[in-house]
């Protein structure tokens, strides 16, 4: 069995604001191990990114709690110390952002940018970081390397940003690379090189991905395993096939639902799911998908747990609905005819 | 970058000539601004006047003055109309005084002001950063010639010390430490009200920067947080602050330190410039306005330039 390197553990994370308390993240919990690749899918405000943030110790403030457990390799990141933090950012685990365009320092060549980290976390010198980055650039597919790596970000488009920001992430061979949104901003043709790259580099570089996307098409392709958020938990967790062939919750399905397709009839719109996330100061009662949801019924005033609740062991899900019930439902509603009718 | 430079100069003695003409142009125009009769004195008769309007060429037409006046200002022989001195000596000796009062108050000023501003950010929200913006704002609305006439009365009259000289410069050559101990009150007096301002302008682009994508960005690749204070936060609030401290500067070294050199009695640029004000003296006053048009002029080039390295998106390239 592969190594485990990631444990999450009824992880709890709030933001004390003037309107109250956020409950961003709700009791997640998973697991990552070498050389898997594990999708967390949602809407924003879904608590994705917070999840992931956290996992790095990037949402720690005088206004956080944390309760629950994030172990790396066994030890809890949530009661390191800063610097024990600083050991394991960009060094054991790293992190790729949503938006390259900003994520860059607009004052710092590419290659000052993704030597940083190197120099920082293996005391290398300057020539040696340099060379470092010149490769890494080569990996990740920026052409004139030698002559890029003197760039500053604003000299690189959009799609290269991204690729710097992998190289920069991948620049001291973490164990994991959390990916938060690494396409959304990119052009859909960009998008899919960006996806394959991370999976190429994910094997040369023997790590676990974290990839985080609202965007069920994306995490298709690579991921091993896939979570789907809403309002902080986890409300469904399968495998990415038995995922996509025997979704079980209703918010599921709505994502998948909100996918375009060409391969059926024409369709008059695109299907989205009705209503905005709840807010997070003031849940709702029971299942926190019932007030959007067009099958809610009684039991739903009581929250379902995460469980198992079909053939598939390792298949959870939150919905009271039986699974002849969803399965009926769920074509219907896949497919867009629910919304139309 | 050459083209740059040469663009800019040229636009600079364009600048020059506006500004001159401009104020040649309201100095003729002010109620009371005809020289003659003033220098004619009380007892004088139409023909004195007139023999003075004569002498100086005062019944040429206004473009034929001006062109004079400037042709005389740039020989370096033009003289004052009340104390027939000449213009270009009268600044130049004024100008150890100025410089000295503007190159330790700037450094005063830019030093404490950077240090206030991340003293105050780095504490957002806390007692420190509530005290640091009340004395700022307090700096920024103290008027220069009331906090001088104070800082005098207490520490240089005997209410209640006396240990500070009063006033007067004394060339840096002559003696160096009272040099330094005449500057100390004026230095501070002028640099109080850009302390305060350049604190909260600093803090203002800290916090700003401090929520950047690029300051995430830098502590997830496990940069310690002193590293990413100064080199991902600092750095890029900083460079605005260039721009206003580089036209300040120029501002001030152009003689703006008016009240300053005037409360404290330093006879510098400024002070020249309020005596000639006060007479109507128009030679004075313009060769004082080229004089400070010259310095803005020149460092909005050097803020150019030094902006284009701290920021390398607005490089010509």
């Amino acid at each position: 069995m592969a190594e485990r390197l990631v444990e999450v553990k009824d992880l709890k994370v709030q933001f004390a604001t003037e309107d109250g308390i956020v409950k961003a993240v709700d009791g997640v919990s998973f697991e990552l191990d070498r050389g898997r690749v594990l999708g967390i899918v949602g809407e924003s405000g879904s608590g994705k990114s917070v999840t992931s943030m956290t996992l790095l110790g990037l949402t720690r403030d005088k206004n956080t709690r944390f309760e629950g457990e994030v172990l790396y390799k066994g030890r809890n990141v949530l009661e390191m110390n800063e610097s024990e933090l600083q050991e394991v950012r960009g060094n054991e685990m790293s992190m790729i952002f949503q938006d390259p365009m900003t994520s860059l320092n607009p004052v710092y060549t590419v290659g000052a940018q993704i030597c940083e980290a190197i120099q920082v976390h293996e005391r290398a010198d300057k020539r040696v970081a340099r060379r470092r980055a010149v490769d890494l650039l080569k990996q990740v597919g920026i052409p004139n390397a030698e002559s890029r790596v003197d760039n500053y970000p604003h000299e690189f488009s959009g799609g290269m940003r991204q690729r710097a920001m992998i190289a920069m992430a991948l620049a001291c061979n973490p164990d994991v690379l959390i990916a938060d949104e690494p396409t959304t901003a990119l052009d859909v043709t960009i998008q899919a090189q960006i996806i394959e790259l991370i999976d190429r580099l994910k094997d040369e570089f023997n790590s676990a991905v974290i990839l985080i996307t609202h965007d069920l098409g994306v995490v298709a392709e690579i991921a091993d395993e896939i979570i789907v958020m809403y309002a902080g938990r986890v409300v469904e967790r399968a495998a990415t096939r038995q995922l996509f062939y025997d979704p079980q919750m209703p918010y599921t399905w709505g994502l998948l639902g909100s996918i375009p397709r060409l391969d059926r009839e024409k369709q008059e719109r695109l299907h989205s799911i009705e209503g905005t996330p709840p807010s997070l100061i003031r849940m709702p009662v029971g299942c926190k998908f019932r007030p959007r949801c067009p099958f809610a019924f009684d039991k739903c005033m009581e929250e379902p747990d995460l469980v198992n609740r079909v053939e598939e062991p390792k298949h959870l899900d939150r919905c009271w609905l039986s699974v002849p019930e969803k399965r009926k439902l769920r074509e219907a509603t896949i497919q867009g005819e629910v919304a139309a009718a | 970058m050459l083209a740059f430079i040469i663009r800019r100069l040229l636009g600079a003695i364009l600048v020059l000539i506006a500004v001159s003409f401009i104020t040649y142009l309201i100095f003729v125009k002010i109620p009371g601004g005809d020289p003659a009769p003033r220098i004619a004195g009380r007892t004088a008769t139409q023909q004195n006047i007139e023999d003075i309007r004569q002498k100086l060429h005062l019944n040429d037409p206004f473009y034929e003055q001006y062109w004079g006046l400037m042709k005389s200002l740039f020989s370096g022989e033009l003289v004052s109309y009340s104390s027939q001195l000449n213009v270009v000596d009268q600044i130049k000796q004024g100008i150890p005084a100025t410089f000295s009062l503007c190159i330790g108050a700037g450094i005063i000023w830019l030093f404490f002001g950077i240090l206030v501003g991340l003293i105050s950010a780095v504490t957002a929200g806390q007692a420190s950063d509530r005290v640091i913006t009340v004395l700022a704002l307090i700096g920024i609305s103290m008027p220069v010639f009331w906090l001088g006439l104070i800082v005098r009365y207490l520490f240089a009259q005997g209410h209640p010390f006396a240990f500070m000289p009063d006033g007067e410069y004394v060339p840096i050559t002559q003696n160096p430490w009272q040099w330094f101990v005449h500057l100390l009150m004026p230095w501070w007096v002028l640099a109080v009200l850009f302390i305060g301002f350049y604190g909260r302008v600093l803090r203002g682009n800290i916090l700003d920067t401090i929520n950047e994508d690029y300051v995430r960005t830098a502590k997830a690749k496990g940069l310690p947080q002193k590293r990413v204070l100064v080199k991902h936060v600092l750095r890029n609030s900083l460079i605005p602050i260039v721009t206003l401290f580089g036209l300040d500067f120029a501002a001030v070294l152009g003689g703006s330190a008016i009240l300053t050199e005037t409360v404290f009695n330093l006879k510098g640029v400024g002070w020249y410039a309020a005596q000639a004000v006060g007479d109507l003296d128009l030679p004075p006053i313009m060769g004082v306005t080229i004089y400070a048009t010259f310095f803005i002029v020149l460092f909005s080039v050097v803020v150019d330039l030094v902006y284009a390295y701290l920021d390398p998106r607005i490089r010509p390239t």
